[in-house]
């Protein structure tokens, strides 16, 4: 079947082509640009020396995990509850919580405000309770509270597809044996989604990483990876910081992915 | 049918508290839009002016957008259904592979992938400051949704024998492709069609760095009006932008819920 | 069924050489050198594994067998030429028909991509729908048709481009064991009256004694034996196909005196080979008696058919014999009986 096989490749060249161009070309590049001016290959590793971007890092790191962390545990209950509970208006539920898939982080972060600004919902909410305006969007804490928020459509809809094909029989054969609703959950559910929560969570971490569009919105004087990266491309002018960070930050995304995927068993499904 | 126990009671709360979370804003920044005055809020009456607004000052960047994320798909289709129908005939770890490069866009910073490409064709002044730029970026990201859909609806079905099928009747390659591959990976190439065309209207962190002032996208139109201007205009456009995407990602929603087999006539 | 006329003439089929190793070094097939008259249906039976789906596909051009191994249909070297090329007509397990195509429309792509005219091409389709008594499914989409349909839609696509033979690839496997018996007769008349030449693989022994003119039994890659159902069945030539093909009793003893005798008694054989330790019978050899039994037995188990009783007897030690018998009595377990062996049947492999 030789010949089926050049059709095949043949098929395959366009969108190769279009890659090898457009992608690995310019990849590449990046990371010869992220070498070049004076400090060198020594600019790879500025992202551990030059304080300000090690402390970047940490922050980035520290907000992906407590985002995909919160996420996981905010989909991990809707999801299984809405997956297994047939009610009316469970799929406008769904429907509601899958709707900001595709906000770019601009609309997210003009949701942050719209809650957590000066003139927020939850501002508004806490002085008639407390007679104190809560504002914190332009802070870390309003920047998870935007992650989380465009964070839990993304997972909740691997979990409840993975909450489908439980099979409901391993959790009679636990109630059988005696088992709590809690020591069901705990033992036999939580387990059965795990490889849904690592792939999806892995996800949910890259994403965390890598986004731009919501910290630049809310203020530019948060300190994450990718401002970082903004800032010294555009203000600084230095390219090769900038292509150095970013090849780090583009680097170690995918490993996250690479382990979560190897761990997981099989492809990871990237929600986008 | 058991009593719905309070922990029952208790998820639903919960559940309800998320989606009042995830809607709450996009409801109230629809209103914003259409509130006379931010401050006063919604007593100061409700008005189409900044809608008005937006659309004499941003129409171009609705268009461009809506544009691109043709263009967007035009060139996902081409490229990614023939890469999906290669990655469902070989399943060896070579395709693997090819998959895995293929996700490699998703998974990498949009950021990253925007200064690669902008140190790598930065020069070529053309091409850098066309809308075509943007476009290659929107496609980078866009392709793995449309391979995985296609490949999804491919794997499901029983490819090989169909294509053996044909070709006992005659079919050359190109003839089984048309008229049997893809006809039956309709659906796959429908949603991702959806996925790649409300992405693309989407997407920021690449388009905010390829961008020229000349070629501005709804979402970088979005974030100058939140930058330098009224609250109310910002407003406005956020509310033009969910009426543009909105319809889109419910009828996503709708397409992927399974729908009622037929039944089959049993009876011989 | 009438029979259609068949314009093309049905084509004789030659395999020479034909091996087949796939690319991960399984060995599927065997150097294979087999002639099918034209007209001829013959059966290829074996248990999975044995290579009769990787025989048919080298016929039907979806394989190639390894280097020296040559297809011919009728003297003309077909081994170059792919599936598309040569004319056949495939039907295949799973039945493979276009779920974005009607029936009708699934029946008239051979005919489509020949770019026959469209009036003919709904002529011969609706010639096809008679043939099959499938007339009102025309315009139904696949999914909504039973197991027996589909196969019927599967046959007249096949049939509706005059393919020079046919081929068929365990077509009634995925039918329940009712549909599978009368679509069998309707294949069977099919055949006859076209006249076409059939290669058919199934793994089903009753299906190919019903079916074929002639039956090759294959194992582990090569051709046990090839002949007439008869001859497979009285006469065959391995232990393999003996026990493949219906059932065999088995009995241990040794040859004395012109009798073989075993630890349940002695069977009077003129014929016995000298040196023969071992014989195999049909059960139909078998019959009960009451008085002057070959062997004696006791009753193991007794299922009660309908139409007949399936006794196992326990002969000595071994495996317990398989008798049939008509006979309108309830048998207990443990219940003492006499059996007696007709010679002729007596086979020592």
């Amino acid at each position: 079947m030789r010949r089926e096989n050049l059709t095949l490749l043949a098929l395959l060249l366009p969108a190769g082509a279009f890659f090898a161009a457009f992608f690995l070309l310019p990849l590449a590049r990046l990371f010869l640009v992220g070498a070049s001016g004076k400090g060198g290959f020594a600019n790879y590793a500025t992202i551990i020396t030059d304080r300000n971007h090690f402390a970047s890092l940490l922050a980035t790191l520290a907000l992906a995990a407590a985002t995909t962390i919160v996420t996981l545990i905010i989909s991990g209950i809707a999801g299984v509850f809405l997956q297994r509970n047939k009610f009316r208006g469970n799929a406008a539920l769904v429907a509601m919580l899958t709707l900001p898939l595709a906000f770019p982080g601009v609309v997210i972060g003009f949701m942050v405000i719209v809650l957590a600004g000066r003139q927020g919902l939850i501002g508004d909410i806490s002085q008639a309770l407390t007679g104190e305006k809560i504002v914190f969007a332009y802070s870390m804490a309003g920047l998870f509270m935007g992650y989380v928020y465009f964070s839990i459509p993304r997972t909740i809809l691997t979990v409840m597809a993975t909450a489908e094909k439980l099979d409901p029989r391993l959790e009679e054969a636990a109630r059988s044996l005696g088992a709590s609703p809690w020591r069901v959950t705990r033992d036999v559910i939580i387990p059965g989604l795990k490889p849904a929560f690592i792939s999806t969570g892995a996800i949910c971490f890259a994403t965390a990483m890598g986004a731009f569009g919501t910290a630049f919105t809310l203020a530019t004087r948060i300190n994450v990876l990718p401002m970082v990266i903004y800032t010294e491309f555009t203000l600084e002018a230095n390219i090769a910081a900038a292509a150095a960070l970013s090849f780090v930050l583009g680097a170690v995304t995918w490993i996250v992915l690479a382990v979560a995927r190897t761990a997981a068993g099989g492809t990871v499904a990237a929600a986008g | 049918m058991r009593d719905r126990g309070s922990l029952f009671y208790a998820q639903l709360a919960f559940a309800l508290l998320v989606c009042a979370f995830l809607i709450a804003p996009v409801i109230l920044s629809m209103l914003a839009g259409l509130t006379a005055n931010y401050q006063v809020g919604i007593r100061s009456g409700l008005t189409w002016r900044w809608v008005g607004e937006v659309w004499s000052g941003y129409r171009e960047t609705i268009f461009l957008s809506i544009g691109i994320a043709l263009a967007c798909l035009a060139c996902t289709l081409v490229l990614g259904v023939p890469t999906a129908y290669v990655l469902a005939k070989r399943q060896g770890a070579l395709a693997r592979a090819l998959e895995e490069l293929l996700v490699m866009p998703v998974a990498v910073p949009g950021l990253a992938t925007a200064l690669a490409l902008i140190v790598t064709y930065g020069g070529a002044g053309g091409f850098r400051t066309s809308w075509v730029f943007i476009l290659v970026g929107h496609v980078l990201f866009t392709l793995p949704f449309m391979v995985r859909s296609v490949l999804a609806v491919l794997m499901a079905i029983d490819l090989r024998t169909l294509e053996e099928g044909a070709a006992s009747l005659g079919a050359s390659f190109r003839q089984r492709f048309f008229h049997v591959v893809l006809p039956n990976c309709r659906s796959g190439i429908v949603a991702g069609s959806l996925m790649v065309v409300t992405l693309s209207m989407g997407e920021f962190n690449m388009t905010w760095l390829l961008h020229t002032p000349l070629n501005k996208t709804l979402p970088v139109g979005l974030a100058d009006a939140y930058a330098s201007l009224r609250l109310e205009i910002a407003s406005a456009y956020t509310l033009v932008f969910f009426l543009m995407i909105v319809p889109l990602l419910l009828l996503m929603q709708a397409l992927s819920r399974p729908r009622p087999r037929k039944l089959r006539v049993e009876a011989e | 069924m009438t029979a259609i006329a068949h314009r093309s003439s049905p084509v004789a089929i030659a395999l020479q050489r034909c091996a087949k190793t796939f690319a991960d070094g399984t060995r599927a097939l065997e150097p294979l050198d087999l002639t099918i008259n034209a007209g001829e249906t013959i059966v290829f039976l074996g248990p999975s594994g044995c290579g009769k789906t990787t025989t048919l596909r080298i016929i039907a051009g979806l394989e190639s067998p390894d280097a020296g191994g040559k297809v011919l249909f009728d003297d003309t070297d077909v081994t170059p030429l792919g599936i598309e090329k040569r004319n056949i007509g495939m039907v295949f397990q799973s039945y493979a028909l276009f779920p974005n195509m009607s029936v009708a429309g699934n029946i008239a792509y051979g005919l489509t991509i020949r770019k026959r005219p469209r009036a003919e091409i709904a002529a011969r389709v609706a010639e096809m729908l008679a043939m099959m008594r499938i007339e009102a499914l025309a315009d139904r989409s696949i999914d909504q048709l039973s197991g027996g349909q589909r196969q019927r839609v599967a046959l007249a696509r096949a049939l509706a481009v005059r393919p020079r033979a046919l081929l068929l690839d365990e077509p009634l496997t995925a039918l329940d064991a009712k549909l599978r018996d009368s679509l069998r007769l309707e294949i069977d008349q099919l055949l006859r009256g076209l006249g076409i030449t059939a290669v058919y693989v199934t793994h089903d022994q009753a299906e190919a004694m019903a079916l074929g003119d002639r039956i090759v039994v294959m194992e582990h890659g090569r051709v046990a034996q090839v002949g007439r159902p008869r001859d497979i069945y009285q006469r065959p030539s391995t232990r393999f196909v003996a026990e493949f093909v219906g059932t065999m009793n088995r009995l241990s003893g040794s040859v004395q005196g012109g009798a073989f005798v075993t630890a349940g008694g002695r069977i009077p054989w003129p014929e016995a080979p000298a040196g023969a330790s071992e014989v195999l019978f049909r059960p139909e050899d078998v019959s009960l008696v009451e008085t002057g039994a070959h062997l004696d037995g006791t009753v193991a188990a007794a299922f009660f058919l309908g139409d007949r009783t399936r006794l196992f007897v326990q002969v000595g030690d071994g495996k317990p014999l398989v008798v049939e018998t008509s006979a309108r009595r309830d048998f207990q377990h443990g219940e003492a009986v006499g059996l007696n062996v007709d010679p002729r049947g007596l086979m020592a492999l």
